[in-house]
């Protein structure tokens, strides 16, 4: 079993904290001028995403987890799970749900998505920053009005929903930023 | 931190900093007599405490000690105290110090220190000396708190710090939302060492001076103890908010109890599975000889210049911090 000594804690590195796959966040080194040495450590759980933060005794020595991530490109989905593939082995991942998270909103077949796996598993999925995506359903809006200062809600191919400008009408293709779930600008064409 | 790896980190106002609070020190210490002086940073002898890391160096030559190994100094303090025993009266030093393994956002494994000596001084009227340091090179008239360990820990935790067992301890971690699970088989002092690093350090203000003194016998480093009821170590620390700048010590001078600390540390390092390092033989000659009574203190002049420019990391005061150097 792998294991880092607190001396080797720093951001990005991947450790087991009770039986889940964690990265760590932030390492604080807290040390009295005379007495113990403590690392105070704040961590993301990999598979729900939380936040916690330990404090180790210095010198204590925890799990480390076979966390790995990796450059996917998702190929299609059974409505049960999402299947993807190493573009350069051919090897295919399969994704449940848990792990797919907000990210099947936004991808649709030959989307590069960055997957982290452990133990060879995904356990998250990273949609790209943007994407291109058609409007199946929106209102026609107010004609005259160009300003698009309020805009409107747009049903997107994937089944996500956007607020769109009033000018972008159903059947367009628009790019959105997918950290913030925001429309970016009408897709150019080619 | 996001310039070219040959570039210095702290900027150039922060150096011109660093050296008018060199110049402000020596300046201080001129007007009142106290003399500066120089000590090895490399001697065979090393530190006991299992706290502490020193690095290790070789030396090929002229009277090498065994396998030529020689320790970088953790602090001035014992080649210091010769200087004391040997008649030096007040003397203080301005020296790098060096700390395996301690890195983050006040350490560097290499920091520099400003220790001093008083001859005829106790812990009391050394902290009143402390504070005059630190307001001069800060150059702004802060208030002074003195709290001992006792009091703060009651103020802070309702707890007993000098008697509460370890369960207690470390539930009171817990109710103020420590996790603890990585503190398996921690003795009392990490507990406590806990509490005060995680709880009570993040409470104290940053606009005044809070000196903890009289520490409990168990945390006496080389400090005097004096036999009340509960015994307590006469020793001090300064914080500025949750910044630790000093450590004092009210100065033991038996050369026996003196041995017997030494040794104590030596098997806490055996049992740590540490390598035992060679005790100071040449200090306790040297209090054997008759060091005078004394209060001394260690200062940590990176962590000054930091308050000193608002830095929050020691990063941005150093030239060239580890990654760098």
């Amino acid at each position: 079993m792998a294991t880092y000594s607190t001396n080797e804690f720093k951001g990005g590195l991947k450790v087991m904290i009770d039986g889940d796959p964690c990265s760590i966040i932030e390492n604080e080194f807290v040390k009295p001028g005379k007495g113990q040495a403590f690392n105070r450590v704040k961590l993301r759980n990999l598979k729900t995403g939380r936040v916690l933060e330990k404090t180790y005794k210095s010198g204590e020595s925890v799990e480390a987890a076979d966390v790995l991530e990796t450059d996917l490109q998702y190929l299609y989905t059974d409505g049960e799970y999402w299947y993807f593939m190493d573009p350069e082995s051919f090897e295919q991942y399969t994704a449940d749900k848990a792990a797919m998270g907000d990210a099947v909103k936004w991808i649709k077949d030959q989307d590069v998505c960055t997957v982290t796996l452990w133990n060879g598993s995904p356990i998250g999925v990273e949609p790209p920053n943007f994407v291109i995506l058609t409007i199946t359903e929106t209102d026609p809006g107010l004609k005259g009005d160009t300003s698009g200062g309020g805009g409107k809600p747009a049903t997107l191919e994937t089944g996500a929903v956007v607020r769109v400008p009033l000018f972008v009408q159903t059947g367009e293709a628009i790019k959105v930023d997918t950290r913030s779930g925001e429309y970016v600008s009408r897709a150019k064409e080619g | 931190m996001d310039s070219p790896d040959w570039r210095p980190v702290a900027r150039m106002e922060t150096l011109r900093a660093r050296a008018a609070l060199m110049a402000a020190v020596r300046d201080f210490f001129a007007q009142r007599g106290v003399l500066e002086v120089e000590t090895p940073l490399c001697s065979r002898y090393a530190t006991t405490d299992p706290a502490l890391d020193p690095f290790v160096t070789r030396y090929a030559g002229p009277h090498a000690p065994p396998q030529g190994t020689l320790y970088l100094q953790t602090s001035p303090e014992f080649p210091m105290k010769r200087l004391l025993a040997a008649g030096s009266g007040p003397i203080y030093q301005i020296c790098k110090a060096f700390r395996n393994g301690e890195y983050g956002r006040r350490h560097n494994p290499e920091f520099t220190l400003l220790e001093w000596y008083r001859p005829g001084f106790d812990h009391r009227r050394l902290m009143g000396e402390v504070a005059e340091l630190v307001q001069t090179a800060l150059g702004a008239a802060m208030p002074v708190e003195r709290w001992t360990y006792a009091d703060l820990f009651h103020h802070h935790l309702g707890i007993d710090a000098f008697h509460a067992p370890s369960d207690a301890l470390a539930m009171r971690a817990r109710e103020f939302g420590v996790d603890t699970e990585g503190m398996a088989g921690a003795s009392r002092n990490a507990w406590l060492d806990l509490l005060l690093s995680h709880v009570i350090e993040p409470r104290l203000p940053p606009d005044r001076l809070i000196f903890i003194h009289d520490y409990p016998a168990s945390q006496a480093a080389l400090a005097r103890i004096r036999p009340d009821d509960p015994p307590v170590a006469e020793r001090f620390e300064l914080y500025v908010g949750p910044m630790e700048l000093a450590n004092g010590f009210n100065e033991l001078l038996d050369p026996q109890e003196q041995r017997r600390r030494f040794r104590a540390e030596q098997r806490a390092c055996t049992m740590a599975g540490t390598p035992e390092r060679p005790l100071d033989e040449r200090l306790l000659q040297a209090l054997a000889a008759g060091m005078p009574a004394t209060a001394g203190v260690a200062l940590g002049l990176d962590r000054l210049l930091m308050l000193k420019v608002g830095a929050r990391d020691i990063r941005e005061v150093l030239a060239f911090p580890l990654e760098r150097a």
